[in-house]
């Protein structure tokens, strides 16, 4: 077992770094301010992006991204993590994984434009019904012929505002199993555009400014057979199959939050002086210090060798569950403490630690919340014990 | 023609240095190295005469402990074709001099017959600001120093030299040995396919002895100390104490 970084390693996350730092930092307070990306500034990042070979990098070599490894794939994201998430998710996009699993015809018209920074993909499967059980989902497709017809509603859905299309999940019937009846699920492409198809303003939230959320409506929406994705009634299957490490990509970004935000601490503990001296040489603040180092490093280990396990095909569902459940409670954590450390300065937006904070929220609860994800690991544990 | 460019493995610029307790060096010991930032943009100036089709190769060699192999493969993201590594010393905190660099550059460039060296002005970790011109005088080449804007025309280079209080416009023979100065350009990121390229490239690996130079120090380190910390302020009452002030400091 060796835990040391290759030459291309330590290279990718200094270029990731560079850029990050270089080219991202300096745009997240006009975003936290506005809540908004203007148009100009993203096309000319993405340019940037491009130039650095970082857009759409999680991308094999065959379709136009750098070919990483899993691990090199998670040290590029735990940098992009550092910044403000609507400015490295729409400047450095990373098209999701499933555009792969598409015919020859459907990579061209979605995932080629995608690679080029011309749109953006968005996923589809969270009901206002159906959230952590997905399965309950109600919007469905009928078969009408060759065709299918879509109904229902789907929130929650980030960037659909400027994703060009989407990819919806749908019931399209049920299977008798041995645990009761299940339902069928078949995911689609669909185009905006599409009659039938609207794209709503979703909510406004705590985390992550800039970052947006709609919901998407279905009345009867028509759609040819070559909207499918993959084969009809095998949706999971096609998420499972190419959805699998979005759990380590947010373990990921959070580890990069988190490290920002124990950097700004420990500078500070250094440089701050109350009752005459350091406040880092108070116990009340050193401790604290070595508890989130510590803690930061056991979530760094978690996801990188899960990451390893990811590229070796040995990696387990517990695996995951436990990094990306480790990762985004150590950076809620983290972003706590290192605002106490600072007392009130902490709190102002003069420093990026409340954003850090506000946004630490909703990573317990995407992908997966934390809960969901202990029930994972739990079951992992008793099933053998027919638990 | 073809573009040699020395990179040196240096202290990276955001570490904060420590001297070690014997006030013989700086202490690199797990201290992060990157290439010497006027290096990088040596590298850059020489990948933008290759893409403007004035070079054809540029081959980036350093002298140095083994890590400097990392450097090396920086380069070779940026761009650069080949590498050689020259292993002249193995303790990280051993300096190799500049006469003793210029030296090893000198064998190299008969090996590689380059048309151009393009190398950092200095390197940050020392400051000595001497291979370059001791490599000139080494080879009987030309130099142009401190450059800010560099031309090729045919047998010439047309040099822009950063000087005291201005800006110097020079024409040299070719070959000849250009070090440069920050505001040549801005070196590009290192980027992530050419990152997983650079693998590929051949990297030769020589020593100091295979071109028969003796790296070992002249120069003795009499002690290295830290700047002296900054005085605390003093806050005065008006324009008048003020100037008063500056005046017995002997400053206005």
């Amino acid at each position: 077992m060796h835990f040391a970084l290759t030459e291309e390693q330590k290279m990718i996350v200094e270029t990731t770094r560079s850029f990050v730092e270089n080219e991202l930092y300096p745009h997240e307070d006009e975003i936290e301010r506005t809540g908004h990306l203007p148009m100009e500034m993203v096309r000319e990042l993405q340019a940037k992006a491009m130039e650095a070979g970082l857009y759409a990098a999680n991308m094999p070599e065959e379709v136009g991204g750098a070919g990483l490894d899993t691990l090199s794939w998670l040290l590029y994201e735990k940098e992009l993590g550092r910044a403000n998430y609507a400015l490295h998710w729409t400047c450095v996009a990373r098209p999701s994984n499933i555009l792969l699993a598409g015919t020859d015809e459907q990579k061209e018209k979605y995932l080629v434009p995608c690679m080029k920074g011309e749109t953006w993909d968005c996923l589809a499967m969270t009901e206002p019904g159906a959230g952590s059980d997905l399965r309950g989902m109600t919007a469905t497709a009928r078969q009408d012929g060759d065709d299918f017809i879509l109904n229902g509603t789907k929130h929650f859905i980030s960037h659909a505002d400027i994703a060009g299309f989407a990819i919806v999940f749908m019931a399209t019937g049920e299977e008798d199993t041995p645990r009761g009846k299940k339902k069928l699920i078949t995911a689609f492409f669909v185009d905006k555009g599409t009659p039938g198809f609207t794209v709503r303003d979703g909510y406004r939230n705590v985390s992550h400014r800039g970052y947006t959320n709609s919901v998407l409506e279905f009345d009867e929406c028509r759609l040819p057979k070559s909207a499918v994705l993959g084969e009809v009634h095998k949706g999971f299957q096609v998420a499972n199959e190419w959805l699998g490490a979005t759990r380590l990509q947010v373990a990921a970004t959070c580890l990069g939050r988190a490290d920002r935000a124990l950097n700004h601490a420990v500078e500070y503990a250094a440089e701050r002086r109350q009752f005459g001296q350091q406040i880092g040489k108070f116990q009340g603040v050193s401790f604290k210090l070595a508890d989130m180092a510590t803690e930061l490093k056991a979530a760094n280990l978690l996801t990188w060798e899960a990451g390893w396990k990811f590229e070796q095909d040995t990696v387990t569902e517990a695996d995951m569950s436990m990094a990306k459940l480790k990762a985004t409670e150590v950076l809620a954590m983290i972003a706590d403490e290192a605002i106490q450390i600072h007392g009130g300065m902490g709190l102002m937006d003069e420093l990026p630690l409340e954003r850090i904070w506000r946004d630490a929220r909703v990573e317990r609860i995407w992908e997966g919340t934390s809960e969901i994800q202990r029930h994972i690991i739990s079951r992992e544990l008793l099933r053998p014990l027919g638990g | 023609m073809k573009v040699l460019v020395p990179v040196k493995r240096v202290i990276d610029y955001n570490v904060k240095v420590r001297v070690k307790a014997d006030g013989s060096g700086v202490d690199l010991a797990n201290v992060k190295m990157s290439m010497n930032p006027f290096d990088e943009i040596a590298v850059e100036e020489a990948i933008r005469l290759k893409e403007a089709g004035k070079a054809e190769e540029v081959v980036a060699v350093s002298i140095g402990v083994k890590q400097a192999q990392e450097t090396l493969r920086t380069a070779l993201a940026m761009g650069a074709d080949r590498a050689i590594l020259v292993v002249a010393a193995d303790d990280v905190h051993q300096d190799i001099e500049p006469l003793a660099v210029a030296k090893i550059l000198a064998k190299v460039v008969e090996e590689e017959q380059p048309g151009l060296v393009l190398a950092g002005k200095q390197a940050i970790d020392n400051d000595m600001n001497a291979t370059g011109q001791m490599l000139s005088a080494l080879l009987g080449w030309s130099q142009a120093t401190f450059a800010s804007k560099v031309n090729i025309d045919g047998d010439k280079a047309v040099v822009t030299r950063e000087v005291d209080g201005g800006l110097q416009t020079i024409k040299v023979n070719m070959p000849t040995i250009v070090t440069v100065d920050l505001r040549l350009n801005e070196p590009r990121y290192a980027s992530l396919p050419n990152i997983m390229k650079a693998k590929k490239k051949p990297l030769d690996e020589k020593t100091a002895a295979d071109y028969g130079v003796d790296a070992s120090p002249r120069l003795e380190v009499v002690k290295t100390t830290e700047p002296e910390a900054r005085q605390a302020g003093e806050i005065v009452p008006d324009v008048d104490t003020l100037v008063a002030k500056l005046k017995e400091k002997g400053i206005v």
